[in-house]
This record gives C-alpha cells, sequence and structure tokens, in this order.
C-alpha cells in the first residue's frame, strides 16, 4: 500500500482532547467527529485538509483518553497516514484496529515540513519526501498486526476467524 | 523465569509458560468494560461481528458515567442504546444511574475486579485497578467489542520501569503527590508502552484509595498499566467485597528492568501540576499567587470517601472564597450515601460548595463546571490538557484533594499545611 499526500505537520503531545474535544463525544457519527477535528489545537484544519493528505507529529501523539472518536476523526477527514516519533499506545492500537494507517519515524518526522508532498510505502517500510528529495526507512509491522491491518481492521480480522 | 508482575498475569492469561517484553500475545479477559461515550461506538461494531451474545454476561460491564445523568439530548441517545443493548444481552452489571458511580470508583468498590484479573476498559483510566494486583489496561471501542464478543485481546508484551518506595507519607501528602511528582519526573511519555511496577517497603504505608489514584494516573505517564503488589491490605479490601479467588502474582526476582527509581515516600511534598500537562509539576516553594475561580473535587482519580472526607476536614467550619466555585462530586452512590450519614456534605455545603450526584461531567469538560474563557480552577482530577474543562484560554491545575480544599479556601493556589 502507497500513500500520497500533501503534509499537515503537528508537535509534541498531541492529546486526544485537542484531536477532538470531549463536548462533541455526545455523538459516534463519522462524519460530524469530523468536522470538529483537530478545532482545539487548529481551527483551520477542517479548511486546509485535503483527501489523502498525510498528518506528521513529535512525541507522544494520541496521549490521553482512549477515544476511539479520535482516530475516527481524522481518519474521516480524509487523512490517509499519521507519521510521528511515538505514538502513545491506546491511539496506537486504536488506529490498528480501525485500520487507520500509521508510521512511526522520527527521522522522517525532523525532515518534513507542514505543505510537503509525501508518499509512504507500508510493505517496505519506506518514506520519500517528494518536495525535498529524502526517503527514510521505517520498521515495518510484525506480521500479527500486517494481518489485521491487510483485514481492514480488528472486526474483519475476527469475522475471518483469523485472531488467533 | 526472570518475568515482571505484570508479564505473569499476562503470560497466565496467554496459556504460556513464559512471555518476554515485545511479544505479541492473545489473553483471556476477566472482564471487558465501557462507558456511555465509548461503548456506542463498540456496540455498532460487535453488531458488526455477527455474534448473537456476549462472551460472558457476567464478565461485560457497563457504566454510565461521563455524561449521566444525561446531560443533552445527544447523551440521552447514547445512554439508551447502551441500556437496550445490555438488557438485549441480559448484561449483569449494567450500572444507570442511581446505581452507577465513576467507573474506576465502582468496580473496586462492587468487588468486580480481584488480584490477578485481566481487564479491559475502553478508557483510558482502566489501568487504576493495578492497585488491586490486577493487570488493567485502557484501550478502544473496537477492543471492547472485540472483547465482548469473544473474550480475548490482543497485546504486547511490556517492558517495565520499577519504582522502590520508601518512607512514609507526611501529613496533607497523599497517592496524587506521589504520582504527580514521578510523572513530573519522568515525563508524560516517560513510562510510554511499559508497565510502572511498583515496589518496597513503602508500599504497606499506603492505603488502597492511595494506591488507586498512583494507578489512575499511569496513563498520564504513557503507561500501558501501573501495578501493585498483593499485600494484607489488597486482601482485607477485596474480601469484603468479592468471594473470588485472590491470585497474587510476584514478579520474579531476577526480572528485568528498563529503568529503577528509589522513591523516599517522606520527602513528596504537596505537588500540583499546571497547565497544559501533568508532567509540569511544582512544589509550594516555587508556587506564588495564583488566584482561581472554581475547584474540581472528585473523578476516578480522586472521588473515594477518603479523599472527599480530606477535603471536609479542611473546609469544616470555613467559608470558600467570594467568587470560587467548589464543586464536590463523591465517586459512587455509597460514598455520597456515606458523605451524607457522616456529615461530610453539611459541612460542604455550610463551606459554601455544590455537591453533586456521581459523575466524570467536568473532568472532561462534559458538563457540571464548565471553564469560560481565561478562567482557572484547581482539580483533582487527572488531565490539564488544552480546553479539557472548557474553553481553550481556560487553565486546569491538578492537585491533591487537600490542596484543593486550601485552594477553595484561600481564593488561590495554596499549601494545605499553611490554612
Amino acid at each position: 500500500m502507497v500513500y500520497t499526500g500533501k503534509v499537515i505537520k503537528y508537535g509534541d503531545n498531541v492529546d486526544t482532547d485537542v484531536i477532538i474535544p470531549a463536548r462533541y463525544l455526545n455523538t459516534s457519527d463519522h462524519a460530524e467527529l469530523a468536522s470538529h477535528c483537530m478545532e482545539d489545537l487548529d481551527k483551520d484544519f477542517t479548511k486546509r485538509v485535503s483527501k489523502g493528505d498525510i498528518m506528521v507529529a513529535g512525541d507522544n501523539f494520541g496521549c490521553g483518553s482512549s477515544r476511539e472518536h479520535a482516530p475516527i476523526a481524522i481518519k474521516a477527514s480524509g487523512i490517509s497516514l499519521v507519521i510521528a516519533n511515538t505514538f502513545a499506545r491506546i491511539f496506537y492500537r486504536n488506529s490498528i484496529n480501525i485500520g487507520l494507517a500509521i508510521l512511526e519515524c522520527p527521522e522522517a518526522v525532523a525532515n518534513i515540513s507542514d505543505g510537503d508532498t509525501v508518499e509512504a510505502d507500508l510493505d517496505n517500510g519506506i518514506i520519500y519526501n517528494r518536495t525535498t528529495g529524502k526517503e527514510f526507512k521505517t520498521q515495518p509491522f510484525p506480521a500479527f498486526i500486517q494481518k489485521i491491518i491487510e483485514n481492514g481492521g480488528l472486526i474483519e480480522t475476527i469475522k475471518k476467524g483469523e485472531l488467533k | 523465569m526472570s518475568m515482571t508482575m505484570t508479564q505473569k498475569i499476562l503470560a497466565a492469561h496467554a496459556g504460556l509458560d513464559k512471555v518476554e517484553a515485545g511479544q505479541l500475545i492473545l489473553v483471556n479477559l476477566d472482564r471487558v468494560l465501557g462507558n456511555d461515550i465509548t461503548s456506542p461506538v463498540a456496540i455498532k461494531e460487535f453488531n458488526k461481528i455477527g455474534v448473537d451474545g456476549v462472551y460472558d454476561k457476567e464478565k461485560v460491564t457497563m457504566v454510565m458515567d461521563h455524561f449521566a445523568p444525561n446531560k443533552d439530548i445527544k447523551a440521552a441517545v447514547q445512554c439508551k442504546m447502551c441500556r437496550e443493548f445490555c438488557n438485549d444481552k441480559e448484561i449483569t452489571h449494567f450500572y444507570d444511574v442511581g446505581r452507577m458511580g465513576i467507573e474506576h470508583a465502582l468496580l473496586p468498590e462492587k468487588g468486580l475486579v480481584v488480584s490477578g484479573d485481566v481487564v479491559i476498559g475502553a478508557d483510558s483510566h482502566t489501568c487504576t485497578y493495578g492497585a488491586l494486583g490486577a493487570f488493567s489496561t485502557g484501550v478502544g471501542s473496537t477492543d471492547m467489542a472485540c472483547g465482548m464478543a469473544t473474550g480475548k485481546a490482543w497485546f504486547k508484551v511490556p517492558s517495565a520501569i520499577k519504582f522502590i518506595l520508601k518512607g512514609k507519607l507526611n501529613k496533607y501528602v497523599s497517592g496524587k503527590d506521589v504520582i504527580l511528582h514521578i510523572i513530573g519526573k519522568i515525563g508524560v511519555d516517560g513510562a510510554l508502552y511499559r508497565s510502572m511496577e511498583f515496589c518496597g517497603e513503602g508500599v504497606s504505608s499506603l492505603t488502597i484509595y492511595d494506591r488507586l489514584t498512583i494507578c489512575n494516573m499511569a496513563i498520564e505517564a504513557g503507561a500501558k498499566n501501573g501495578i501493585f503488589p498483593v499485600d494484607e491490605q489488597t486482601v482485607a479490601y477485596i474480601k469484603e467485597r468479592s468471594d473470588r479467588e485472590i491470585v497474587a502474582y510476584e514478579a520474579d526476582e531476577d526480572a528485568k528492568y528498563d529503568e529503577v527509581y528509589e522513591i523516599d515516600l517522606s520527602e513528596i511534598k504537596s505537588t500540583v501540576a499546571f497547565p497544559h500537562l501533568p508532567e509540569n509539576t511544582k512544589t509550594f516553594d516555587e508556587i506564588g499567587d495564583i488566584a482561581i475561580d472554581q475547584v474540581v473535587i472528585g473523578s476516578c482519580t480522586n472521588g473515594q470517601y477518603k479523599d472527599i472526607e480530606e477535603a471536609a476536614m479542611i473546609l469544616k467550619g470555613r467559608k470558600v472564597a467570594k467568587n470560587v466555585r467548589t464543586i464536590i462530586i463523591p465517586a459512587t452512590q455509597d460514598i455520597y450515601l456515606k458523605a451524607i450519614e457522616n456529615g461530610l456534605v453539611k459541612i460542604f455545603i455550610e463551606a459554601g460548595c455544590v455537591v453533586s450526584t456521581p459523575t466524570c461531567g467536568p473532568c472532561l469538560g462534559g458538563y457540571m463546571g464548565i471553564l469560560a474563557a481565561g478562567e482557572r480552577a484547581v482539580a483533582t482530577t487527572n488531565r490539564n490538557f488544552v480546553g479539557r474543562m472548557g474553553d481553550v484560554t481556560s487553565e486546569v491545575y491538578l492537585a491533591s484533594p487537600a490542596v484543593a480544599a486550601a485552594s477553595a479556601i484561600a481564593g488561590k493556589i495554596a499549601d494545605p499545611a499553611k490554612i
């Protein structure tokens, strides 16, 4: 799977309260959640995001609450992939479970700027910054997690009887 | 065997003799928890799986606590969805308004978690039950859905950080100060993906309630779980509430830890986390005059009877400062009733506080105490992120019940030892 998109970049410790504030958790509608995505950190996010864009961030992305509404809002807003130095653990597993592509690669994060165009090849673990011409290698996911992502999430994996 | 306490519990629940950090395993679950915010998403996912019922009607648990009693029509719809699901699936442990409390105070109180259990909850503060020697951790709604259907969850076995505790806490210093001190030291991602294992002779001086508060905020250091060894206090607490067998796991003597910290409890001072991260901690020698508009005493972190009582003892016979709205939220119905019977509610009302039915409400900016632009609150809650309790320019200062009560009286962030 190869993702190509324009980068929207944020800093460290982007928490789930700014990704989707709790005042909007009285719904689980994906489009409605997406309409408030990143609102308390970047009120222009919903205006500037386009389908396929790639979100890039620093350390501990998605820290805080376990709300799956956070990766759902990001995915439903059109973001195809999140690249960060590190992810908070619940956000990490939620993203895998709902099929939002994520990659950890501090070297890439340090060399990607807001507005760059980036290509990411998940199968081979390669991130290419088209704007600067630089390429970075990441660790591919273990087979167990690859299988969940390939199946389109945890629910599909269970339906196929492949959670073993 | 070289396993940490956490690894031993996980190995036993995966049917393995040994596990190692980094290994991916499938684990059998003793309890699967959700609340009124995360369960609706889980129910939608559960319905896609195509199974008739949940894996165990006794083990699936739902608590209506975040926006309940319903804060608005949308919240009412979400609670209704949970209620109908639980009725339809004949789920025993469904806690609605009148029976509910804040989930992480309620489950230990009702004896729904015992030492040695593996618990997942679609709420990040599910890590609280490590205080009872259980492995418990927060997950998302899809994990909850799969847990409800299959009784299993996937985990990457964590490595651990060891915290050796010694000494005893001073007056007005409690579990909240211990965990804020630790987060200030290691940072909000200091324990990322890892276990925080507490041990040492200092453990016995900490009450179960101190331990619950400490484990509750392990997630605020990024940890997968926090866990305490099982001792006489743990056994006494559980035996009053459950007939289930207590399984006390112990870390192997040669267990490997990524890092080891020694913490002298007698050196910990009252600690406050400044906006907008729980790691921004200060002690009173570094805190100037910071005027406040609101105090919240409650939440899954500090809504236990002991917490409410500590605040009441400071507020007794005093008045809260003019213009400081002071909101007291006992975490469960039992705690609320005990606070009424023992005269604590009278103390609060006479001091000018308001006392609410159990709810998570203000902690996450839901309702029951939202902050306007530029307002400041001292709260015994767990997060002080941007916009957490209201407007994006409002500020939350995290502190113990003693500091919160003293601050309500002083009208500014105040040291309980000096009130």
